[in-house]
């Protein structure tokens, strides 16, 4: 007699989450809904870290609130029509959707425990997220350089505000990418770093999905303001 | 003899974390199929989405909601491909903290749009109520 046999007598038809049953049989194997003790390390990690991630997200809201408010109150100075230039908008686009790919097929490579691969596609990662802080860096300066700085209008504060964030986040998460290469080399796929990789994947995916909103709203949308 | 595994999908009592894909018998193949399905969707959107601006074929007025509907198609591929949201009773609770987290969102972006834009619509410039006294004092 098989396992499900044992505490599902009649099979489909019951109660999917058997409340108040299996307290004796099934205490091994159930998990979640207050019955069989805590999920597993990995779940409750996870789940934690995409709480995190998604207050992170309101955060951001925010920010993409004020800019979208501000967005034509450019006080007489430039607007973006005069400072955006399409072509570098759509190469960082470009680093970070790849960079995005790549850190997936890191994670496949997690999965298929593999040092070398893992490592290559994180480095590949890394190499393409550095590019695209380059290219934010060198608009940045550009911009400054002209005079249109944070400080000349609500439109280029609220500008600088959100994208430099979202720089900010991009820069911490490569700091995060070399450690955990670091570490991977070290310590090996170990539970506790196979978590950590797992979170980065969950850091680096919504740091692209952010992004989507910004060369929509800020830079598309802005161009035709 | 069933694993425990497949036990656990059977009862619906087998959480998954978010950003990962749990099911049986799930291999390299697929994993490389289901990233690079997403890559290539993200892409053709994109790319879409940069062309948006430049065609002259779509209605001025229209551009920004075209750019809104691509931009919320992408982050939907970007959702299930990249970090494997499903609506697997398993993902549940991944699904409702992100279901809450994008009610917050609306709420902050849209509330600050109205409530701004009904301000800017009904309150009268600093300057403007200035000059309009001056005038009627005359």
């Amino acid at each position: 007699m098989s396992t499900v046999d044992a505490f599902m007598p009649s099979g489909r038809g019951r109660d999917p989450y058997r409340l108040g049953h299996g307290h004796r049989e099934a205490h091994h194997l159930a998990r979640g809904h207050g019955e069989g003790g805590p999920a597993r390390k990995r779940v409750v990690v996870a789940y934690g870290f995409w709480i995190f991630l998604l207050s992170d997200i309101v955060m951001f809201s925010a920010f993409f609130a004020a800019h979208a408010v501000l967005q034509t109150a450019t006080a007489g100075g430039p607007t973006g029509r005069d400072l955006f230039d399409p072509m570098s908008v759509a190469l960082e686009t470009a680093c970070l959707l790849v960079s995005s790919f790549t850190c997936g097929m890191s994670a496949v490579a997690t999965g298929a425990r593999s040092q070398l691969w893992t490592q290559f596609f994180l480095a590949v990662t890394g190499v393409l997220g550095v590019a695209f802080l380059a290219l934010e860096a060198h608009d940045f300066a550009g911009m400054i350089a002209i005079g249109a700085g944070p400080q000349r209008s609500a439109f280029l504060s609220s500008f600088f505000a959100l994208v430099g964030c979202h720089g900010l986040h991009v820069t911490a998460g490569l700091l995060w990418l070399g450690t955990m290469m670091a570490q991977v080399f070290v310590k090996g796929f170990r539970p506790n770093i196979l978590r950590r990789l797992l979170c980065f994947n969950l850091f680096w995916h919504v740091l692209d999905i952010i992004w989507i909103a910004i060369f929509t709203m800020v830079y598309l949308i802005g161009e035709g303001r | 003899m069933t694993g425990e595994n497949e036990v656990l999908a059977e009862i619906g009592e087998n959480d998954i974390a978010p950003g990962v894909t749990e099911a049986a018998g799930y291999s390299i193949r697929e994993g490389i199929t289901t990233y690079a399905i997403g890559f290539a969707l993200a892409v053709l959107l994109t790319v879409a989405s940069f062309a948006t601006v430049k065609t002259p074929l779509i209605w001025g007025p229209g551009i920004a909601v075209m750019l809104g509907v691509l931009a919320v198609a992408q982050m939907g591929v970007h959702l299930v491909f990249f970090l494997h949201m499903t609506s697997d009773p398993d993902n549940t609770n991944n699904a409702l903290a992100l279901a809450f987290g994008v009610l917050i969102v609306l709420l902050v972006v849209f509330g600050s749009l109205w409530i701004m834009g009904y301000l800017h619509d009904r309150v009268m410039p600093t300057g403007d109520m200035q000059q309009r006294m001056m005038q009627m004092q005359r």
